[in-house]
């Protein structure tokens, strides 16, 4: 199914702090900016998949969405998984446009933390609060402190990712933080939860995003512009919590990774611009050595030198990620992926043909990935 | 202990006990780390379930821990996510791998020479709040 399937549309709202704002509201005003985006009017919709806000899961959060628009959606819900849930309810409806369960799918998510409650992010993780062990940055904190460890991965390293991202932030009049960080600044960055600085922790953010998917013959019928064929992805479990996994530096974003480069029949080399989860410095580090754009162990050196920002050679997060666009978990990375494949971005990487988007969960529990490609 | 005090003091985020764990906080109660080890395939591990993560058997039985550990990683806590801990700002949480297998958060005390990955490391047992812990501290 190579390509059958196209994101049509791409909506967000305002990132940042956004008060007064329930999710419902957040979610239909992304929807409307996808579908606007998308040429489609609402009641051609038959598909509804939500991400539920990490913040305040609700219970059938799916059904009061699509009630709240109007919708009656064939196919509709929510799933939970973090992070990693945007791209998993796109290959979800990828596949269930294939199938002809419904024809044109509605994906979106929306939270406001910022001005919300934050609990999720700072909660204790059961009985090992009696250690202090609390807050989902300790979980990162301790990859990264054993990657470092085992593999020589330096702070500067680390460091080299923040300045890339920052920088590409800065240049997106969008982005909820536009200050760029040199690597003196990020060397001055306090600590977090060492070896955590501040400056390698995502923003929290109040935001909602939302994609609008349909075959590619569909895009044609309606004469969607500039349509986007989804090429590849996949999904990998980790699951098991930080302490009961036999290597801390691997997670099943190798799998993932793998199955969507094999689904598009691409390898990491025919990638030319990439979107990589970064609630952490230290995730995308990780991710790159999982999809094979390093080795394990070589993330470091790999992300030195200039080479993940624009104009080296696999310019990533282009415009801000989660560091500096808005820490809105996941679904900004694809937007930012459509518009660099339209040819639309605000720092557009000259003739990119790819792009691999990453998202993931929890403390590196869950993964997902989506490869994107141009419309031929 | 005043009232006064009682009442200001951030009170300690204890374990709470379920069917599956209570065994394990009992045992280190009266000073034994203890792990479950399935008589079906031989799989031992923590923290505490009702049913063998390897092989799903129902059958499993409580061993205790010898003590002896290594240093899997840490982190050093810089920020306070709970009130409990802000005075005791930086503190270290770990994850420790048994001799036998299992692995477990833990902190690491009496650490002045510095922590290392895979260095030795030996279980003491401490109160906090009156709950017994499995704390580890170097070889």
């Amino acid at each position: 199914m190579r390509g059958n399937v196209v994101i049509a549309g791409i909506g967000h709202t305002a990132f940042g702090k956004l008060p007064g704002r329930g999710t419902i509201s957040l979610n239909i005003e992304a929807c409307r900016n996808a579908l606007a985006d998308a040429g489609i009017e609402k009641d051609a919709v038959d598909a509804l998949l939500v991400k539920p806000p990490t913040s305040n899961p609700q219970f059938m959060y799916g059904q009061t969405l699509a009630e709240a628009m109007g919708l009656q959606p064939r196919v509709g819900g929510a799933w939970d998984q973090g992070g990693a849930a945007n791209i998993s309810l796109i290959s979800f409806a990828a596949m269930a446009i294939e199938h002809g369960q419904c024809d044109i799918a509605l994906v979106c998510y929306a939270d406001n933390p910022r001005t919300g409650s934050r609990h999720a992010y700072e909660k204790a993780w059961g009985d090992d609060a009696a250690f202090g062990w609390f807050g989902v940055p300790a979980g990162y904190a301790m990859l990264a402190r054993r990657h470092m460890e085992q593999f020589g991965t330096a702070s500067d390293q680390l460091g080299a990712i923040a300045v890339a991202v920052r920088k590409h932030g800065a240049a997106n009049p969008k982005a909820q933080l536009r200050k760029p960080i040199t690597l003196g600044q990020y060397r001055e960055s306090p600590w977090v939860i060492d070896p955590l600085r501040r400056d390698d922790c995502c923003l929290v953010s109040d935001g909602a995003a939302a994609v609008v998917l349909m075959s590619r013959e569909r895009a044609k019928q309606l004469g969607v512009r500039k349509a986007v064929p989804i090429l590849g992805f996949g999904q990998g479990q980790t699951s098991w919590e930080v302490a009961q996994r036999h290597d801390l530096t691997s997670t099943a974003a190798e799998v993932s990774g793998a199955t969507a480069l094999k689904m598009a029949g691409l390898a990491p080399k025919d990638i030319d611009v990439a979107q990589i989860y970064d609630c952490f410095t230290i995730t995308v580090l990780m991710t790159l050595e999982a999809y094979g754009f390093a080795r394990k162990g070589e993330g470091g050196p790999f992300c030195e030198g200039g080479r993940l920002e624009i104009g080296g050679a696999l310019p990533v997060n282009t415009s801000g990620g989660l560091l500096s666009e808005t820490g809105m978990p996941g679904l900004q990375l694809v937007i930012e992926g459509v518009r660099q494949m339209r040819g639309e971005a605000e720092l557009q990487v000259p003739n990119a043909q790819t792009c691999v988007v990453s998202n993931q969960g929890g403390i590196m529990h869950t993964h997902s990935t989506l490869i994107l490609g141009q419309w031929q | 202990m005043t009232t006064t005090e009682d009442e200001i003091a951030p009170a300690f985020p204890a374990p709470q006990p379920n069917e599956a764990s209570t065994p394990y906080w009992r045992a280190l109660d009266e000073g034994r780390l203890t792990f479950q080890r399935c008589t079906s395939c031989g799989n031992a591990w923590l923290p505490p379930r009702t049913e063998c993560p390897k092989c799903l058997a129902t059958r499993w039985q409580w061993e205790t821990a010898l003590g002896r550990a290594k240093l899997v990683s840490w982190v050093v806590y810089h920020h306070g996510y709970h009130p409990y801990f802000e005075s005791r700002l930086p503190y270290n949480v770990a994850v420790v791998e048994l001799d036998e297998g299992p692995r477990l958060m833990s902190n690491v005390v009496e650490a002045d020479g510095g922590l290392r990955l895979e260095m030795p490391l030996e279980l003491i047992i401490q109160r906090e709040s009156g709950v017994a812990l499995p704390r580890f501290k170097p070889v």
